[in-house]
């Protein structure tokens, strides 16, 4: 199908064929006007070559209305593909909720996802068609940026922060996905390959293989009392610190008097900078665990912290504000 | 000739490295910004030929990245920047507004020197183990990973800012108080308006990269926290920092050769330039509203949508007024009288590759091309469009045009043109197929690449000998014409300009007496001076 010199990548996600469609116009809009401008130039060019050596051209200053005409349509141009582009963006960075998340972490020079089970690949990326896939992202040392052209879409991978992208597989196969944010020595090989498969492919290919992988629950909860967090963080809300029972997706109320959503970057934050968010009624006692965790540590603390969602919260010391714990 | 002119008023080394006239200065100028831009295309050019295999067929991994770095650091800070104004900005100012010279004469030769200063510590950076950051010096990698010699680099870049920033303010002040009697604003060349518009640009901007750089050295030698999310700083405050002066600074690139190719297309189609306050009025805005889009290089960054949509609609803002000048030049040609000579194919060379240039701007200021596009070959072809097929073009070109002014001789004429369109093809060769290759998300610096790209890249390094062709035939038949060249005469084009007014080479004092200016700029047919038949094609409006 594909031939020998394509003009466009596969097209393998919700976002490619929005992404082509504008590529399309604006190549449109853009050729139409280097066009009329190359083809203006050669005209002129011959039409009116010197034919005598001490000739001069008309006495022609300017013309207000087509100064007008050459400031308003190309204005109005602009304005369509802000516009457009605008719509695909918007779309691209609101998450739609109801995804499957997948943890990337980049490091020099790999890539390592984990996938909801807690199965571990390394510069592999397998996803289910027709779901929509949640990416949310950390790097270890430097900036990368995690891209796959098959579906149009990338994101930075910032240290010291969690980004998040989406899309929907749209098309089984196996496509290149790329770190597009120079990172060091090979970061040209930092790549690999996403494979999408039909759900229920990946439904076995996630149970075929996960035998032996750590569940990250697991390997958080050891965490957690390893790094004696639970010495504070008591289930039943008796402890210096709040109970992180039915944390996850909750208002939390804070010292100051507003509330924030607890979620991934919510807890990381709390977990590195613990005095950043002070919640509402205890003293900032924790100290920081900035540097003594792998990012791979932090998203499974995160993972144990999100399986503690279902249990009972309890009726004090919970920290989380009272309106939503009526829901 | 004239028997003495500022060439050789004066003899020996000192007469040079001690002089204050600012066409001596230009010169050293042109000397040392030609060396690194001979430096950098050394580096290009082992770029391109690495490139050929898919595994690479050149160097190693750190060495590659070593030298799309240093191609970078020595093209745009040492290079790009000083060159149309530090060159052709230094020699021309004072003639074209009937000056003896610029406000500040020693301050413009301390400019020179700082850039000496800043050009060896690059250079040592370059030679002591060389620079792998990528010439925007992302942090952390910048300030804390990288192994190479960054500091020096940085260093350099940053004394480098000196001169920059003391050029701009010498063209400002030179510009508001120095005019003839009768130069009025709007009696300017647009050389002038496009000089003052870039040296705002330079005394606003890069005060602003020089703290930048000297920050994220700071963190590199003595470990303080900026940049570095392990010690609760923030890389991506970097990145706004460094685009806050980059990005105007391609504007700092590209409006003197816009300045340019203002003189030139008047004077090749001896006629008025079309619309000329609007194409002034642009230079202004596109320095205004240049300081506002710099975040359109960080939409990928996880930055707010909210201020993601406003840096998109302003960098669609400033793409208005390259529009409008773009249309101006090609109205100017309209029932013009054009001559086929050198600097005419460069200007419209220009006009085609920074219509290119421009118009793929659009892409990635809209928001969801740049989500695939961003950081791919797409944006290396775009921004070469716009720096070496409109930048160097200008420069280029401008050189061709001030020839005979500079030093008094004519270069051969059919070899010029032939290097202008050699220069012409080989660009596009070069980098159109980068365009695709972007769009097939080949990301850049990558010193190695999936086997599908490679029929892509390998006509990109085709293309790229033709283009060297193309820079060395102009460096070979220049040099040459100086000794043997025949005399150019006062104003061989001829031109309206005030520099075109006094003997070429000019005198060390530009005029004997100074000129009181009593005519609109690009007059040509109320020009009686200039030995030209008004009336000879089509003088009334409509009459084609």
């Amino acid at each position: 199908m594909q031939s020998q010199f394509p003009l466009y990548p596969p097209a393998a996600s919700n976002f490619a064929p929005r992404v082509d469609d504008l590529m399309t116009y604006l190549t449109y809009v853009c050729v139409f006007f280097a066009f009329l401008i190359t083809a203006a130039i050669v005209y002129f060019f011959f039409k009116y070559h010197r034919k005598r050596p001490d000739e001069v051209g008309a006495p022609i200053h300017g013309d207000m209305r087509l100064e007008a005409t050459w400031i308003i349509i190309p204005s109005i141009l602009a304005l369509s593909m802000f516009g457009w582009g605008a719509a695909v963006y918007v779309d691209y960075r609101h998450t739609p909720p109801d995804t499957l998340d997948i943890y990337v972490v980049g490091k020099q020079w790999m890539w390592k996802a984990q996938q909801p089970n807690g199965l571990k690949e390394i510069n592999e990326l397998h996803v289910p068609v027709g779901r929509n896939i949640r990416l949310i992202l950390a790097s270890e040392d430097v900036v990368h940026d995690f891209f796959v052209p098959a579906f149009r879409v990338k994101m930075d991978v910032v240290p010291g922060r969690y980004n998040t992208m989406w899309f929907r597989p749209t098309k089984p196969g196996r496509y290149h996905f790329f770190c597009s944010q120079y990172c060091g020595t090979n970061h040209a090989l930092m790549g690999g390959w996403v494979t999408v498969m039909d759900p229920t492919d990946y439904a076995a290919w996630l149970s075929g293989t996960s035998g032996g992988a750590a569940n990250p629950v697991d390997v958080g909860a050891k965490l957690f009392e390893d790094k004696a967090c639970a010495t504070c963080h008591i289930a039943d809300g008796s402890g210096r610190a709040p109970s992180l029972n039915g944390l996850y997706g909750a208002q939390v109320l804070l010292a100051d008097g507003t509330t924030v959503t607890a979620d991934d970057a919510y807890i990381r934050e709390s977990i590195l900078q613990p005095n950043a968010k002070i919640v509402a009624g205890y003293q900032p006692l924790m100290p920081t665990f900035q540097g003594q965790l792998t990012e791979e540590q932090i998203i499974a603390l995160t993972s144990y912290i999100k399986s503690l969602q279902s249990q009972p919260v309890p009726a004090k010391g919970a920290g989380i504000a009272p309106s939503a714990r009526k829901k | 000739m004239p028997r003495e002119h500022y060439l050789n008023s004066s003899y020996g080394i000192r007469s040079w490295l001690l002089t204050t006239d600012h066409k001596r200065i230009a010169l050293l100028y042109l000397v040392s910004v030609t060396f690194f831009f001979f430096v950098g295309g050394v580096f290009a050019t082992m770029i391109r030929i690495h490139l050929l295999t898919p595994e690479g067929a050149l160097v190693s991994p750190e060495t590659y990245n070593k030298l799309f770095t240093m191609h970078g650091v020595a093209m745009i800070f040492f290079f790009l920047i000083p060159s149309i104004p530090s060159v052709l900005g230094n020699f021309l100012i004072p003639q074209m507004i009937g000056a003896k010279d610029v406000a500040f004469p020693r301050l413009n030769l301390l400019s020179w020197y700082i850039y000496i200063i800043g050009g060896c510590f690059a250079l040592y950076s370059f030679s002591t183990g060389g620079l792998d950051t990528g010439w925007t010096f992302y942090t952390p990698l910048s300030s804390i990973y990288s192994n190479s010699a960054v500091t020096p680099a940085v260093l350099g870049i940053f004394i480098n800012g000196f001169s920059s920033i003391l050029t701009g303010l010498n063209f400002i002040v030179t510009i508001h108080t120095m005019r003839a009697p009768g130069m009025t604003w709007f009696r300017l060349p647009l050389f002038i308006w496009s000089h003052y518009a870039t040296s705002l640009i330079m005394v606003l901007g890069t005060p602003v990269v020089a703290i930048t750089l000297l920050l994220a050295g700071l963190e590199r030698m003595l470990h303080l926290g900026f940049f570095n999310p392990a010690m609760g700083g923030d890389p991506i405050l970097f990145q706004h920092l460094f685009w806050f002066y980059s990005h105007p600074a391609v504007y700092i690139m590209v409006l003197p050769a816009m300045g340019v190719v203002s003189e030139i297309i008047p004077t090749f189609a001896r006629k008025p330039i079309f619309g000329y306050s609007f194409v002034a009025a642009s230079s202004i805005a596109i320095a205004v509203i240049g300081f506002l889009v710099w975040a359109h290089h960080l939409f990928m960054t996880g930055m707010s949508a909210y201020s993601a949509l406003a840096f998109s609609f302003l960098s669609y803002l400033v793409a208005i007024p390259s529009a409008v000048k773009v249309f101006n030049w090609t109205a100017t040609l309209y029932k013009g009288s054009i001559s086929w000579d050198a600097p005419m194919l460069y200007a419209l060379g220009f006009i085609g590759l920074f219509t290119i240039g421009g118009l793929t701007g659009l892409f990635l200021a809209c928001l969801g091309l740049d989500m695939h596009i961003h950081d791919t070959y797409f944006v290396i072809a775009h921004f070469h469009y716009i720096m070496v097929g409109g930048a160097v073009m200008g420069y280029i070109g401008g050189l061709h045009y001030w020839w005979p002014k500079i030093s008094g001789k004519v270069y051969p004429e059919a070899l010029s043109r032939f290097a202008a369109i050699t220069l012409f093809l080989g660009f596009n060769l070069t980098f159109f197929p980068q365009f695709i290759l972007g769009y097939l998300g080949m990301p850049r610096r990558y010193h190695s690449y999936p086997p599908e790209f490679q029929v892509l890249n390998v006509l990109s390094t085709a293309g790229a000998s033709i283009l060297a062709l193309g820079y060395l035939l102009p460096m070979a038949y220049l040099t040459w014409s100086m000794r043997y060249g025949k005399v150019a005469g006062p104003n061989p084009w001829p031109a309206t300009g005030l520099e075109w007014k006094t003997t070429s080479p000019p005198p060390t004092e530009n005029f004997p007496v100074t000129p009181v200016v009593d005519w609109e700029p690009y007059d040509f047919p109320n020009r009686p001076d200039l030995g030209l038949t008004p009336g000879t094609l089509a003088p009334v409006p409509g009459d084609d």
